[in-house]
This record gives C-alpha cells, structure tokens and sequence, in this order.
C-alpha cells in the first residue's frame, strides 16, 4: 500500500467518525441556543442507536432481500423519534420544572445505558445485551462522482448515506440559526430570556423546541456512531455524546466551526480505531494511549479556547417568568 | 385570619423544616421510582413482576440472613466512598462527573502495591489505599487546575480524564514488566490481570472484633468501618472546620466568597485533589478487599469505564451530598443493587440501575416541589404578618 492509498483510507475514516460528532454537536448547539444546557446527549445517543439498531436487526432478519439504502432512511427515523422521546424528560424538568439541568441531563445519562441492557437482554433469547446486525450501509462508489481522481476517492468511496445527511444538517442548521426567524427567536431566547419574553416570545416553547431537536439529532448521532464503529450494539457510544459537547464548544456554538472542529476529532477518532493501517503505529503496546487520542485532544482543545467563550449567556440557567 | 389550631401549627412546623422537607422529598422520589420500575416490569415480564418487587422489598434477606447483610455492607463500601467524592466536590459547586477515572487510577495503585509491594507485611494494604487515594488525589487535580486556571468545564474535563485514566490503566497493565521482563500484572491467558494476592487483603477484624465472626460467609471486611469513618471525617472538614465552611461558601456563591476573602481558585483544585483522593481509596477497598473466592480482586482490561463512579453521582444525588446521607442512600442503593442481583432468575438485574436511575431523575424533580412548599409557607408568614396592619 502507497502512502496515497493511506491517506486516502485514513481521509475515509475520518469522516466516518466526523458524522456522529457533527450531528449530536449541532444537536447540542440547538439546546444551548436556546439555553439548556444538554448533557445528556450521551444517554439519548445510546437511546437511538439502540433503537434504530434493534429495528434495522429486526428488518434484517424478517426481510433478508431489503434494500439497504431503505432501511437505513426508515432507520434514521426510528433513531429521531426514540432521541425526540427521551429528549421530552429533560426538556419537561429543564423547562418546567425548572430543575438543575446539569442534574437532570445526567439522570437520564443514567438510566439510558441499564434500560437499554435490559431491554436487550430480556429480548434476546440468550440473555445476552448485545444486538448483531449486518452492516452493509457502506457506499463503496458513489456513480459518476466516485470516478474523479483522488476527491472522488477521498468524498465519494467507502462512505454512508449519513455523512451526506450530516453535511445536509449543517447547511440546514446554518440557515435556521442565522436566516429565520425561530433561529433569531432561539438565540434570543439563550442570551436573553427575560427580554426575549418581554417582547413576546414564548421562552418556554422556545427552550422546548431546542432540546426537542438535540434530542433528534443526538438520536441520529448514535445511530452513526454504531454504524461507524461497530456491526453490532454493546450498549454503548464510548463517551462520544460528551465529545460532541466539547466539539460544540471548540466550535464556539457556531455551525461551521462545528464542522471544522468535528473533522479534527473524527481525525482523532479515526487514528484511534485505524491506527494500524499506518506503517509503524501496528506494535499493540501502543494501542491504549493511541485510542486515548481524541479525549487528550479535547483537553487540550478546551484550554485553547477556553479564554474567549462565546457561550449563550443563560446557558444553564433556568427560566423563571415570575422573577423577571 | 382565623386562629390556627395546633394541629395545623404543628403540621406548618414539620413543613417549613429544611431536614424534613428534603427527606419527604428523597421519599417520595423512591416512591416513584419504584412505581416506574415495577410498571417496567409489568410490561416487560408480567407474571415475575410483583414477586421482583418483593425481592426489590429485601425478600433475599430472607435466607442466608447474616452472610447477605455482610455481604451487603461489603457492597456499600465503595458506593458510601464514591459519593462521598462526588458530594465533596458538590459542596464547592463542582460536578466531579470524573470520579470513576480518579477509582480507576486508584484500583490501579492499590493493584500494583498488592502484587510489587509485598515486602510490608500487615501493612501492604494500608499502604496500598494510602497510595490509591494519592493516585486518586493526583487524577483529580487535573479538572480541578483546569477549571481555575483555564475556566475549562470541570464536567467535560473530568470525563475526558475518565477515558484518558482507563486507557492509561489498561496500558500500564498490559506492559508493565518485571526484572526478569515478563508481564508483572497481566494475565494474558485470560485477557485479566492476575489476582491480587490475599496477604495483601484488606483485614477483616477491627480493633478485635472479628467481622467475619458478625456476619459468618459474607465478603465484609473493615473497609465498611473504613468508609463510615471517612464520612463522619468528611462531615467535620466540611462543617466543623475553616476550611470546609470556605469550600462550601464557594458552592453557595463564589463571587460573595472571593469578596469576603476566600481564594476561590485554591478551594476549586483542594475540592477536586480531596475529592479525587476519595474515589481512589474507594478503588483501592474495592480490589483489596477480602471476599470469599477473589471474586473482584482482578481488573479487566476492557475498553468500558466502571459503573462503580456512576454510581457515587446517584448516592450523592440522592443524600443531597449530606455526608451522613451518604452513608444511608450508599446502604440504600447497595440494597437495591444486591435484590437485583438475587432476582435475577426472576429478571433481568439491570432493573435495579433503572429504578435507581428514575430515582435521581424524580428526586431532582422534586427539589422544586421542595421549595415550591417552603415558598409557599413563606408567603403565607409574609401575609399573616402584614395582616395586623390593615
């Protein structure tokens, strides 16, 4: 193998494990726009990736000829609802109930991981909590745009459906934050909630829809990260729910900085998981501190930024329209 | 405003005291979590679910009495520990999510000190945990440091280290070697390390009264003394002393406290090193503690961070990060855990972490019911007040 084909095959990963971080990232700007702070992003991860996993098995064994393709749109909708539905439990107690919303997000952090074993374990008849499904979603060859020399082979080979969608939702993103009038509504109501509610927008709806859509996209984001890492679900997203919120914050709440700060992680990312195709990195002794890349990077990568935040101001604060 | 009997003054009375409100608060949020857990179960496996509950209830304390109570106090040891850990960084405002990294590291220590030290005799294992709680205390440093003197998120940062100490552990183990270079504490037949030997073991007497002979086959050892030491010891620092009434002033309101004198940079990293001690001393009772059979005097170098730090978050949430509490909601999930694990022919024991889960979830729901109470009788004090008046 040339050093050509090396890059190329590490470019591939890459953007294999960006997808994930970028989804659940732009997910969590959603909820800190609006000024909750959603560190469950974790837990409601695990959620959609166990839910749309369970679903593509199921499928997988019911219809053994399905389309691939389909089946990985229907279950991007399976891993939307199920994030949307645990999502509710820290919208209702972060809104509402105007409860510790660092609290809450790691409540439901802990009762996704044991609800999702037991949901496995009592389903398998084995007993067993993982969930087998046959990852056949790689585009080998996108037509026509996979047979440019070199972009074609760095963009569009030995990729999935879900990079593109992730590209999609940031485009998507940048153009509700920045041009409509719910993304202006959202921000304001992150910055400002008592003069956001003075002029008439409804603080309450505002923060809801904003952790409505985390919840969405951080259920997408484990759908992702399964299909990135795994051909299986063990019940876990190795902490990448946490690294999506310091992709966030690398990236300054800002959708395209997102972007670039998710490619450098999945960079990470993909050194961690493919180090052995690089000629001298094989010797196993290694592999521990290699695979404890990404999480240095983030260290380091929050003391970089860390003096000029551009953090939503009532980010973490609840909302209480008597004490205006 | 008519008079008041003293029925109703007494029931304002219990009403408007903080203690009592937080533990009908913590009551009723085990209630629910509870209903939660057995409508999970209704679903999940209708004909078991009552008799789960039962078991849930302490229907395994039924046979085998004294050996499960030892047993379960053995198992509360490193949850009382861990949450305490977590509930001393809570007191400064700091969210120690990294406490499993800090027991990690800590279990390393001890494990290392087990197998290489072994020239201390009786003394092995107090060295042991003595150096497990500095491993810890080093681990947790490092989000404590940053936090003050970068402003870098204590709860990102310390899960961060969480990963970063697994990888760390798993690497050390894997290549640690001896003289003569061969693995010193890696097993690779089993893909474990080797089982830490028993001279190093945690005693299981005290002062002359030999635990074992209370609770005869269970796995307790003086680690549970250990652990309720430590809490009453965390409860003077915190309350009884100069620098505890420092660090929690930090908690209430950092900016009144810097005002009023106190280095609020200083007491974050303190609060994070004695925090991150705790949790490693909980790792160092838990690999060295003396259990019938070694079950648990491993480490297993799989790529998943130990619940064990996890847990602490929900003991500590649960006693509102009062050290006394700690050691009942520490007894407490420990009961709940040790049910499931008896039941699980009937169900799945995973069950036990969900309703533990929906525990926390409604007990920091309730929190505002809480104060919602006390707002209320507030108010009516204000108006019974003004009422002369008009």
């Amino acid at each position: 193998m040339n050093w050509l084909d090396i890059v190329i095959l590490m470019l591939n990963a890459m953007f294999l494990f960006t997808t994930p971080l970028l989804i659940t990232a732009i997910g969590g700007m959603f909820s800190e726009k609006s000024g909750v702070v959603n560190i469950a992003l974790e837990g409601i991860m695990i959620f959609g990736s166990f839910c749309s996993i369970l679903f593509i098995s199921t499928m997988q064994n019911a219809f053994p000829n399905i389309n691939p393709t389909l089946l990985l749109v229907l279950a991007i909708f399976v891993a939307v609802i199920a994030g949307v539905i645990l999502s509710t439990l820290l919208a209702f107690s972060a809104v509402n109930l105007k409860a510790n919303q660092v609290i809450g997000g790691t409540a439901i952090n802990l009762m996704a991981a044991p609800i999702v074993i037991f949901t496995a374990r009592m389903i398998n008849p084995n007993g067993v909590r993982t969930i087998q499904f046959s990852n056949n979603f790689n585009i080998s060859k996108v037509p026509l745009l996979g047979d440019i020399p070199i972009i074609g082979e760095i963009f569009f080979q030995n990729t999935t459906l879900l990079t593109y969608v992730s590209i999609f939702i940031v485009i998507l993103a940048v153009i509700i934050i920045y041009k409509t009038r719910f993304g202006l509504r959202l921000s304001s109501v992150g910055e400002h909630p008592g003069a956001a509610d003075s002029v008439g927008i409804n603080v309450y709806k505002m923060r809801w829809s904003g952790v409505l859509i985390s919840g969405a996209l951080a259920g997408l984001g484990g759908l992702a990260f399964t299909i990135a890492s795994s051909v299986s679900f063990e019940g876990r997203v190795d902490g990448y729910g946490f690294l999506a919120l310091a992709v966030m914050i690398f990236g300054q709440w800002k959708p395209l900085r997102i972007l670039l700060a998710s490619l450098f992680f999945g960079f990470m990312s993909a050194l961690a998981y493919k180090y052995q195709l690089i000629p001298g990195l094989e010797a196993f002794s290694l592999s521990y501190l290699i695979k404890s890349l990404p999480y240095v990077a983030t260290i380091v990568a929050l003391i970089m930024t860390s003096k000029k935040t551009r953090v939503p101001k009532a980010s973490g604060t609840p909302y209480d329209q008597g004490s205006r | 405003m008519k008079e008041m009997n003293w029925f109703e003054r007494t029931i304002r009375k219990i009403l408007s005291n903080r203690g009592f409100l937080s533990l009908l608060a913590t009551f009723i949020a085990i209630i629910i979590g509870l209903i939660i857990g057995l409508v999970i179960m209704l679903i999940a496996k209708p004909q078991n679910a009552f008799a789960g509950i039962e078991y849930l209830f302490g229907r395994w304390l039924s046979t085998a009495t004294p050996t499960r109570i030892g047993t379960w106090l053995h198992y509360s040891t490193s949850l009382i520990v861990l949450g305490l850990s977590v509930a001393f960084a809570f007191k400064t405002g700091l969210f120690n999510i990294g406490a499993t990294g800090q027991y990690t590291v800590g279990l390393f220590a001890a494990l290392y000190v087990g197998m290489a030290w072994t020239g201390l005799g009786q003394f092995q294992w107090l060295v042991g945990i003595l150096i497990a709680g500095l491993a810890g205390a080093f681990w947790g440093f490092f989000p404590g440091f940053f936090k003050s003197r970068f402003k870098v998120h204590e709860v990102i940062s310390s899960i961060m280290f969480n990963y970063i100490g697994m990888y760390l552990v798993n690497f050390l183990i894997t290549n640690v070697r001896n003289g003569s270079g061969e693995l010193m504490l890696f097993d690779s037949s089993f893909g474990r390390t080797f089982v830490v030997p028993s001279s190093s073991y945690v005693p299981t007497t005290f002062f002359g009264i030999d635990l074992r002979a209370i609770f005869p086959g269970s796995d307790i050892d003086i680690g549970f003394i250990i652990a309720i030491l430590l809490a009453l010891l965390v409860f003077f620092i915190l309350y009884k002393t100069k620098f505890g009434f420092e660090l929690r002033a930090c908690g209430y309101n950092r900016h009144a406290a810097q005002y009023s004198g106190v280095n609020e940079n200083r007491s974050i990293t303190l609060s994070m090193i004695i925090s991150g001690a705790l949790a490693g001393i909980g790792g160092g009772l838990f690999i060295l503690a003396s259990r019938a059979g070694n079950v648990g005097n491993i480490y297993k170098t799989v790529d998943v961070l130990l619940p064990e730090g996890f847990n602490g978050i929900s003991v500590a949430l649960l006693a509102l990060s009062h050290p006394i509490g700690i050691i009942l909601a520490g007894l407490f999930i420990s009961f709940i855990q040790r049910g499931g694990f008896f039941m699980q022919t009937l169900i799945k024991n995973e069950i036990a972490d969900v309703i533990v889960a929906f525990i926390i979830y409604a007990s920091a729901i309730s929190l505002i019911f809480q104060t919602r109470i006390s707002n209320w009788l507030l108010k009516q004090r204000t108006e019974k007040k003004k009422e002369p008046k008009t």
